[in-house]
This record gives C-alpha cells, structure tokens and sequence, in this order.
C-alpha cells in the first residue's frame, strides 16, 4: 500500500511537470464566452476528472503489481483465474460513471439544439475559400476572406514571417460583427464543399453543407475579439479560411448596421451612375460613328 | 496417394515451386503469412515516410517544404496507407501464421483463396501509389473521402475507387478464409470456449469485415457513379444528401477501427499470462466482452459526424450507445490488470510492448470516451484532439500489440531468438518518443488547432514542434525494429520449442521454425487445455 | 506425449498443391481497373487495357475452375474440404447481401430523411425556406430541388406490370431449381436437367424483360440514371440485381453443361448446391426490391 501510495504521488508530480513549465501555453479548451461554451468546458473538466481518476485507479494497481509481483523479487504466481463477484462489479460501476456523465450531457445538448426565439438571424455561407455572411432582415451581405498579410506570409519562401504577421492565419479583411447579449441565430450552409464554421469562445462548431442548412445559436455575454477557423477539409486551402467575430455593445452594432447599409445603397448608386454615363458614353460613341 | 500420412507432409507436395515461383504461387500458410508481414513492414515505412513529410511541414508555421494541395494527399495517402496497407494486412498475416498452429490444423480452409488474398495487396497498392505520380495529384480529401471534395479529385479518382475496391475484396476473402478455418479445422477436442483469445478476437474480426467492407465499396461506388454517370446521391440538388455519404462511410469506418484492435486485444491476452506465469482472467468474459463491442460497433458510426447538424435523437442516441463501449472494453482491461496481480512476471520485450499497450490504449480510450460525448465533441471535433486519440490507440495500440506479437512469435517463425539488448532499446525509444509525438497534440486541438491543415497560427508553434522531434525519434527508432528481425532472421541463439517458460498453447509443442504444414497430425485431444489454460 | 488416433492424412485433409490462378486472378483484375479507370479519364488506351484484362480474367475462370472441378471429379476433395467450400460461399454470399444493404441504406436515407428535409421537414425548415422554397418532398421525385442538369422523366415503372411478371419469373425459378435439386438427390438425370434448363431460360427471361424495361424507361419515360436521386437508387440498386442475375444464369449454365456432362453425385455436388445459394439470394434480394424500390 505504501508503494501505491507512493506511486500515485510520483505520477501526480510527473503530470504537473509540462503543466508548470508550459505555463503559458495553451493547454486547454476555452472557457468561451456564451453560456453554453461554459456548460461545455465544465462538462469537459468533469469528464477529464472522472478519466484521471479512473486512470489513476487502473495503473496505481498496474504500476503496484509490476513493482511488487515480479518474478525478479520472488513472487510466486498464484493460479486463480476467475471470479464472477468482481467481474459484475467492475462492470456495473463503469455503467454507473457513464450514467453520471450522460445526464448532464444530456442536459447541455438540449439546451444547445433549441435554437427557438432567436433576436437576430446570421446565415454563413463557406466556399472555397472564404466566408460568405448575411444578416437576414437586414440589407447587409458581404465576403471575409483572409488578411493580405497572413496571405503573403503563408506563401512557401514568403518574405515576410509568420511570428512578424498579427494573428497569422486567424485574421480577415471584413470582421463578422455582433451585438453582445443577443440571442443570435446561426445558420451554416456552403455553395461548394463542405466547411465547418467553428469560433471556440462561441463553444461550437457547425458543418456548413451544401443544399442544406444547419442551425446554432449563440449569445456572447462579452464584447471582444473572437478568432476561428474553417474545420472542414475543404480543399487546399482548407487551412486558410479564417473567422473572426467582433462582438459589440447593442448601441454600437446597430451603427455599424446603419453604416454598413448606407455603404451599400452607396456602392449601388455609384454603379447606377456608372451604368448611366455608360450609357452616354456609348450613345456618343453611336453618334460619334454613325458621323452625325 | 498414401492411406495414412504418418511421414512428413512436404512428400506429397514436394512439388512446390521454388524460387520467386515458390512465393507467387504458394498455398502454405506460413509463406502467406510472412508475405503479408513483409508487405505490411513496407507499407508501414512508406506510410510513416509520409508521416515524416507531414510533421516536417508542421515543424514550423509557415509552408516551408510542401505546397497545401500536396500535404492534403500526404495525409490521405499516409492513412489509407496504414489502415489498409500496414495495420490490416498484417493482422492477416499474423492469423495466416498462427490460426492453424493455434488450432491444430495442417493449413487454413482454402488455401488458393489465401494466396489471391495476398497477390491482390501489391496490385491494389500499385494503382493506389500510382496516383501520387497523376495529373491533378494524388487523392487529397481525407481517407474519409467526403463528397463533394472528393469528387474534385483529378485522375487520380477512379484510381482511389478502384484501389479501394480490390483491397476490399482482399480483406473479405482473407476474412472468410480464417472464418471457414477455425469453424471447419479445429483439432478433435478444441471446443470453441479453449480457443486461443487471439482466435476469437480473430473470427470476430472476420465477422466485422464481411459485413462491413462491403458498405465501404457501395460506398465509394456511388461516389463513382456520381462522379462519372450523373447520379445524385450525394448532392442536395438531386434530392440527394452530401451527408448521406458519412453515414455510409461510418458504418463501415467504426467496425474499422475495431477491426484494427480486436486481434490486438487478443494478441495481449497471450502475451500477458505468458510472462505473467498465470492464467489469465476472467476468459470468458473477455469472449462476450469482445463480441459486445462487436456487436456495439454497429450502432455507435454517427459519433464521426455529431457537427454534422443531426436530429436531437440522433445525437443522444449515438452518444448513449458510443459511451456504452467503455463498459466491454474496460472489462478487458481490468482482466489483464487482474492477470497481473499477484503473478510472477519477467519483462522481455514482447510483455513491455504489452504492457505499454495496456496503458497507452486506455488512454486513447479515455480520449475517445470524451470524444463521445456530444456537446463536448462539437469543440474537439476536427481538431488535434483527435488526431491524438486515434494515434494513441492506432499506433500505442495497434502497432504496439504487432511490435509486441512479432516479438513474442519471432523466435518460433524464424527458429533463433532475437537480440533482447536491441529490442529493449527498441521499445524504450519508442515508448519515450511516442508519447513526445502524440500526448502535445492532446493540447493542441484543446487550445484549438484544426487538424488537415499544413499551416497554422503562431500560438501552435511549441506543441508543434515537440510533436516534431517526437516524430522523427520515433521514425528512426523503428529502423531498429528491422535490423532486428533481419539478424533473427540470419541467425541467432536457437530457440527452444516452447520459446517462453510459461508459453501456453499448441503452437508452442511444434518445433521452431515449425514444419511446412504445421500439424499433419492432430494434436492429442488430451493435450489440448484451452488458451486460458 | 500420446499418439492420438486421430492423423490427418490426404484422405482427411487436402492442401492443394502451388498454383498460379490466383495470381493470374489478380493481374486480370488489376488490368481492368486500370483499364477502367484510364477509361474513366478519357484516355484512349484504356478500352484495350480493359479488354486485355477481361480476357484474362475469363481464361483464368476457365482455368481456376477447371482445375477445382478436376480435382473434385478425381476424387480429391473430402468431407472437409466440402465444408470448407461451404463456409466460403455462405460468408460470400453474406457479404453481398451486405454490398445491397448500403445501396438499400442509401434509398432508405434518401427517402426518409434528405428528400423531406430539403422539403421543410423536420430540422429542415431553414433549408427549405432559404435554400429551396419552390421545392416540395414527394416520392417518386420527379421535380428535383434543383432541375438544372438533371433529366426529368415523366413516369416511373409501376409495379404491375414487368416488375410483377418479373417477379413471378424469378420465384418460378427459385421452384425450378429445387426441382433440379431434387432430381439430383434421388439420382433423376431427366429431372435435374430439365429443371435446371428451365431455371437458366427463366433467368434468361429475366435479363431480357429487364433489359426491356431499361430501354423503355430511357427512350420512353426519360428515366434515367441522371434522373436526381430517384433515377440513382432505381437504376443501382435495379442494375446491380441485373448483373447478379446475369453472373447467376451464366453459373448455373456452366452447372448445367457439367450435369450434362455427368458430373455431380448424389451426395457429392457442391458445385451445384453454390450456385443455387447464389440464385435464391438473388431472388430475396429482389423481393426487397419489388416492395421497395417499385412498390411501396
Ligand atoms: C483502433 C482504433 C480505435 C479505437 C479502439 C477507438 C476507440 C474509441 N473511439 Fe475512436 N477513433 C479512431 C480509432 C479508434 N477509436 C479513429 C481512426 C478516429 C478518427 C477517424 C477520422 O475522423 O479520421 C476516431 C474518432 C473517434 C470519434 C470521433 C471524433 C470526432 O471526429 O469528433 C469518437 C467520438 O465519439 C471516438 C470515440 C471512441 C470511443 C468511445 C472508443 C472506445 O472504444 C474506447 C473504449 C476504451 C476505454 C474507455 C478505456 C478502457 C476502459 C476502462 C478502463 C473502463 C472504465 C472507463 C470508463 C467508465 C470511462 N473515436
Ligand atoms: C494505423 C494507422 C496509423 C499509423 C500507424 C499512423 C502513424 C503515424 N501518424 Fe498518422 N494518421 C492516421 C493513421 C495512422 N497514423 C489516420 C487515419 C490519419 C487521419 C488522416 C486524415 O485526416 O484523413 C492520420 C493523420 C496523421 C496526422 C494528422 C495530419 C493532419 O491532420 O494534418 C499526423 C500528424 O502528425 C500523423 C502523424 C503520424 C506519425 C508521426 C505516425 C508514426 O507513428 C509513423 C512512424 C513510422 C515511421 C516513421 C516509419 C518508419 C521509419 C522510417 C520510414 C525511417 C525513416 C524515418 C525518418 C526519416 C525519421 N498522422
Ligand atoms: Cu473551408 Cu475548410
Ligand atoms: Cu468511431
């Protein structure tokens, strides 16, 4: 027993090792920012716990028998090979761990698939490669693509280094933005192949299939820059097709709307006035030809 | 022909081939066998040879070496490679050597089919790598091939379909081969409750390829016809479904991987009792454990495709049904524990082969039973998290139980005992930099990187590059793996029949290397005790 | 350790000797995917590489079963053996039925799921709203979500009329075909030949009414295997069937010429027995596609 204890305290000093000296890396899932990202990252630390738990369990007495059992110390081997009590028993108690973590499983999932009442709706379309978003009931629709400078530098003998590039490879030229605390319906889909739309702070990812729609939600509790990626192989540059969601106040979203719609109408009346000087030009060029 | 063989088989037959001819026209099945594991040993350098290429690129961010369109064919080919061509043909091969001695028959059921099970590999192979030299490149959507990307693929696309095809057929025939075998060629006395666990695993194996591989060729049929006579099964203009292909795929695609593992399970329930000097735990109950995940394996395929935008039901019901396997595949592993306890064990490189298996299979299987869990699997889908999970139980577990199996059996197929010195080294240097390689790439899809991406962001940068040099050390660590079976092969220390002390089981009482056809006579029913001892 | 009784001798067990069939199965095969697939690509090489491998293939099936039939007329084979052919045939028959399970699966899905999604059903309203609001799930699906590039066809084949007789024909046979069983077992030449002559020409009948059928749906009906998924399920799952009834009525031609031949005893024809398997899967397998894919 000694020996076991004494195990368990060498593997549990081993496990904090990386954790302490990658202190600043990464290392694990986002806590998000909507409320079902959290649920998500907590059912996630549960199910993590209950794993090292049972791993803890199962090679303590591995680790015990390797140490202790072996024939170099003289264990002789017993000759029992059989016994129904613990057999049931390690398979009822596995069964009643994975009860404890269906339920709120179970739980999260219902939440999440109720995309009902919705305040606004967002259809995101992906193509080859890049992003397609339309704020439905409103009259903006553009296309994100990914910012020139990671372009240039994810060129093979690109000049310019990844480490020099502000958010390499997560970056686009137009940010998909959002009210904070709205319910925002999402709705993925794609014209080509299939994407995945995927922002990890939002706690979900999405396949956006073509000829068919799929529906998320999210509500993002924080204003904030939020960085993502196309999850999907989605061709060659499956890798570079990024997401980038800007959640703002209420007030400032809806005069970015207001600015964004306005940039429309401008854009087509400037090409209602191309079209018309087109049109003269070319009417004196008639006139112009015919000698007149 | 003689009334009653009592004189060495090889009489009748001595008019095999010799020469390349012995090789290309060979019914025996040991020399099927030791083609399957050459080719699975030449499969498995060129597949980790891609693996190189990928986790070279990835060293770094930024492209330094590869363009994005031929890094996607590196990682379709690097796994379609090793699932079909490594780890598959050399469980057959395994089964060609052993299932007969196990059971006491001369040969297996059909031995021509046998040999075409084998002469069909390095053809499909041929057209397989072939692509790699194609106008459009080699096939680049995954060895998932999900339409409508796969569709994009140039010359390449019937090739793969073809290629697809024919290795199908080859592991049906090889399937139903060990199946008629063990059903039909049992020594007088080998009831079906003595056999070897590593039969049973087996013709479970062979139950889940009969009835799965045939769903992967309708499947990639109908991507056939999709693509070359305008049919609509996969594209929502027709009324068909882009998403109707996974669940096709899938339900071939997770008895797969159960395919991959089963005979894995059963090599480790040998392995261990044997240097465990006890019986092992609990028989019985790893036979029904094995035919439950069998039979659950059917049900659980959509656990691929959660983000897929299912019905709730759906989701529920493949979540319930995908964490139910935890319960039959933990049985196993709490058997082996059990064996262990109060044993008389010794660590020749065959038990710590298993027993690195033991642990870093559970581990992938803890991966996987997060995996399993639906709202937690729409973050970690698609991502390094994944990648992690399947290596942790592809390559700890199924290549480390043929790392293990080749150990324990060498001695018997080739009549000398490996260098235990070398072997040792082999396995600490790949136990070590396995976990390099595999265990960061847990972090990496947490803090969010995508996997089938040849680039990614800066925050990658680290893990990335530890995965790297874990990856070399354990590609150059495997080169030591085959200088060791070529000097076994030469010669070495003369083994003994039994080989290990405590060796149960019938292949053990023929001589090393055994006759030709291994048993001409049937092994004395007495003599025969059963696997589990 | 001592002597059992029991020794294998070639009396109990036959391996059979190194051959080359198998190998020669293999190039032939090799020879026609590349072939096919050159094909496929437009290369113009590839209808002769496919023809090359085809010929192949035909005379390594003369050859390989030339050799099995040889050995089993010299008396080769024992009970073991038998069996063993036994369990292979059943385990491939099995794995065929399971080749269908995944085009079945495929019409199942279709029907069940992506064609009333697309239609606003279930989780598909978004779809249907956004994406296909002119569209409506229907079965057969003449008006597809999207008619460009699709041939639209004006009817589909009912069930009463060929696919009924059809399926009299084929029931009919799988009669037949016992009766030539029969005829072997009580040692009737006259019986087993001539029900088994019936059962090719029935399978023969079959082929070509389908054959009709197709020709019909094509120039009359524009049902086609372009026709949106209705046309792809109907023509897969119909045509595969088609070729499974072709590759029945040539095996059983083949048992036919050897029972001619006298070959087969009452208690020793496996052959025989593999090829009525094959025939009565053929006919299940066309029972589900009578309900359906013609019927319900
Ligand atoms: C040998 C191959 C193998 C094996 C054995 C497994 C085993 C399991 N796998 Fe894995 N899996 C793959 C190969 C394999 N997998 C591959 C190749 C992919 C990716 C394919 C691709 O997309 O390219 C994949 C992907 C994959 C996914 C999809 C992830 C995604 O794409 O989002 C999921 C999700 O559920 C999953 C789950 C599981 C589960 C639950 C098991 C279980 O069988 C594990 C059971 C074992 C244990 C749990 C450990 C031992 C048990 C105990 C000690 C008992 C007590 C434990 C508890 C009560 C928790 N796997
Ligand atoms: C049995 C199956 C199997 C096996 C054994 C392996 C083995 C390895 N795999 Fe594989 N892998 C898969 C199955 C497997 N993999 C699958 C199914 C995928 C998913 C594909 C997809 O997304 O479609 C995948 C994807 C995959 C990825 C993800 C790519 C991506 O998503 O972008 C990576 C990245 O690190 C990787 C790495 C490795 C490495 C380093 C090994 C190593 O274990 C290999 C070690 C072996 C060798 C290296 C060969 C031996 C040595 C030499 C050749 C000597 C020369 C060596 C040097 C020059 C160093 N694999
Ligand atoms: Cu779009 Cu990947
Ligand atoms: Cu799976």
């Amino acid at each position: 027993m000694n020996l076991l204890s004494k195990n368990i305290f060498i593997s549990l000093i081993l496990a904090l090792i990386p954790a302490a000296c990658f202190a600043d890396w990464e290392l694990n899932l986002p806590r998000g920012v909507t409320p079902f990202s959290q649920d998500i990252y907590d059912l996630h630390m549960y199910v993590l716990w209950i794993v090292c738990a049972i791993g803890v369990v199962v090679f303590g007495a591995m680790f015990y028998s390797i140490f202790v059992h072996r024939k170099s110390r003289g264990a002789k081997a017993a000759n029992w090979h059989h016994s129904t009590k613990v057999e049931v028993l390690w398979t009822v108690i596995p069964f009643a761990i994975l009860i404890a973590v269906a339920v709120p499983a179970t739980k999260s999932l219902i939440m999440m698939e109720d995309v009902s009442n919705a305040d606004m709706t967002i259809k995101v379309t992906g193509y080859q490669w890049k992003w397609h978003y339309d704020y439905i009931g409103e009259d903006v629709s553009f296309y994100s693509t990914i910012h020139k400078d990671s372009n240039i530098a994810r060129q093979r003998g690109a000049e310019l280094d990844p480490f020099d590039v502000d958010h390499y490879l997560r970056d686009v030229d137009n940010y998909l933005v959002v009210p904070t605390n709205k319910k925002i319906r999402f709705l993925t889909t794609a014209g080509d192949v299939i994407h995945a739309w995927w922002v990890p702070a939002l706690g979900w990812k999405r396949d956006a299939i073509p000829g068919f729609i799929n529906e998320s939600w999210a509500l993002i509790q924080e204003p904030g820059v939020y960085r993502g990626q196309c999850a999907e192989l989605c061709g060659k540059d499956h890798g570079f097709m990024p997401i980038v969601v800007e959640a703002v106040p209420e007030a400032d979203y809806l005069a970015w709307i207001a600015k964004k719609t306005e940039e429309k109408a401008l854009v087509i009346n400037d090409s209602k006035a191309l079209d018309q000087m087109n049109s003269i030009v070319l009417t004196e060029a008639k006139k112009i030809n015919s000698g007149e | 022909m003689s009334e009653v063989a009592t004189h060495h088989h090889d009489d009748h037959h001595g008019a095999h081939a010799t020469g390349i001819m012995r090789w290309l026209t060979t019914t025996n099945h040991k020399d099927i066998g030791t083609l399957y594991l050459l080719f699975s040993l030449v499969m498995f350098f060129i597949g980790g040879t891609m693996a190189m290429i990928i986790r070279l690129e990835l060293f770094q961010p930024g492209l330094q070496f590869v363009d994005p369109q031929f890094y996607n064919s590196m990682v379709t080919m690097h796994a379609l490679i090793m699932i079909f061509g490594a780890v598959m043909p050399a469980w057959t091969g395994f089964a060609n050597w052993m299932i007969p001695m196990m059971i006491g028959a001369p040969d297996m059921a059909l031995p021509r089919l046998n040999n075409w099970s084998f002469w069909i590999l390095p053809f499909a192979f041929t057209m397989l790598l072939s692509t790699l030299f194609m106008p459009g490149g080699a096939p680049a959507g995954g060895w998932t091939m999900y339409p409508p990307l796969v569709l994009q693929t140039g010359d390449a696309f019937p090739f793969l379909i073809f290629a697809v095809h024919f290795m199908g057929a080859s592991s049906i025939a090889g399937a139903i081969n060990v199946v008629a075998t063990v059903f039909n060629m049992r020594a007088p006395g080998m009831t079906l409750m003595k056999l070897p666990l590593f039969v049973w695993t087996w013709i479970i194996t062979g139950f889940l390829l009969i009835a799965s591989i045939p769903v992967l060729a309708g499947a990639v049929t109908m991507l056939l016809t999709d693509k070359f006579f305008g049919t609509a099964f996969f594209s929502a203009a027709g009324g068909g479904d882009p998403v109707m292909f996974q669940h096709i795929f899938w339900f071939f695609g997770h008895p797969e991987v159960y395919i991959l593992i089963l005979p894995a399970f059963g090599i480790v329930s040998a392995i261990i009792p044997t240097f465990a000097r006890k019986p092992l735990f609990g028989y019985s109950s790893m036979v029904y454990a094995t035919g439950a995940i069998a039979f659950l394996s059917f049900i659980v395929w959509a656990h691929h495709m959660f983000t897929v935008g299912m019905p709730l039901a759906g989701e529920l019901f493949f979540m319930y049904t995908t964490v139910l396997i935890a319960v039959p595949t933990g049985v196993k592993v709490f058997n082996w524990v059990a064996t262990m306890w109060q044993s008389s064990m010794t660590f020749e490189t065959p038990m710590l082969f298993a027993l690195g298996f033991v642990i870093l299979f559970t581990i992938g299987g803890f991966s996987g039973l997060m995996l399993g869990v639906t709202p937690v699997d729409f973050q970690y889908h698609d991502t390094y998290f994944v990648v992690a999970h399947f290596h942790y139980v592809l390559v700890t577990g199924a290549v480390f139980a043929l790392m293990a199996g080749a150990y324990f059996w060498m001695p018997k197929w080739t009549g000398h005992m490996y260098n235990e010195t070398l072997a040792k080294w082999h396995f600490w240097l790949s136990v070590i930099s396995v976990n390099v390689l595999f265990f960061p790439q847990h972090f990496l899809g947490l803090a969010g990187m995508p996997r089938r991406i040849p680039d990614y962001a800066v925050q990658f940068a680290d893990f990335n590059m530890v995965s790297s040099i874990g990856g070399l050390g354990y590609g150059i660590s495997q080169i030591l793996f085959v200088i060791i079976v070529v000097k076994c092969i030469r010669g070495g220390e003369k083994a003994t029949d039994e080989v290990w002390e405590g060796a149960q089981g019938l292949e053990w009482t023929l001589s090393s290397p055994p006759p030709y056809h291994s048993f001409t006579e049937a092994p004395d029913p007495e003599s025969i005790t059963g696997g589990h001892r | 350790m001592s002597k059992s009784n029991i020794t294998y001798s070639n009396a109990d067990y036959y391996v059979p000797d190194s051959s080359r069939w198998p190998l020669i199965a293999s190039v032939s095969i090799f020879a026609m995917f590349v072939g096919g697939a050159t094909l496929l690509n437009g290369a113009n090489i590839g209808p002769y590489v496919l023809s090359a491998g085809f010929i192949l293939f035909v005379y390594m099936l003369f050859g390989w079963f030339g050799d099995v039939i040889a050995e089993s007329e010299a008396g080769t084979y024992n009970g073991q053996v038998d069996v063993s052919f036994r369990m292979g045939m059943a385990w491939f028959i099995f794995s065929e039925v399971m080749f269908f399970a995944a085009f079945f699966g495929a019409l199942y899905y279709a029907r069940m799921y992506s064609i009333p999604w697309l239609g606003g059903a279930g989780s598909g309203g978004a779809t249907n709203e956004f994406l296909w609001p002119e569209f409506a799930s229907a079965w057969p699906l003449f008006n597809t979500p999207d008619s460009y590039g699709f041939t639209q066809f004006k009817e589909v084949i009912g069930a009463w009329g060929v696919p009924f007789w059809n399926t009299l024909i084929l029931l009919t046979s799988g009669v037949t075909c016992t009766w030539a069983h029969w005829g072997l077992k009580i040692g009737s030449r006259k019986h087993l030949i001539a029900g088994l002559s019936v059962t090719v020409i029935l399978g023969i009948i079959f082929v070509a009414m389908q054959a009709e059928e197709y020709r019909h749906a094509y120039h009359a009906l524009g049902l086609t295997l372009n026709s949106g998924i209705y046309g792809a399920t109907f023509f897969l799952l119909t045509g595969f069937h088609g070729f499974h009834v072709t590759m029945g009525t040539i095996m059983l031609a083949t048992i036919l010429a050897r029972c001619i031949k006298g070959h087969f005893t009452h208690e020793n024809h496996f052959g025989f027995e593999a090829c009525a398997w094959y025939w009565h899967f053929v006919d299940v397998v066309w029972i589900g596609l009578f309900i359906f894919v013609y019927w319900v």
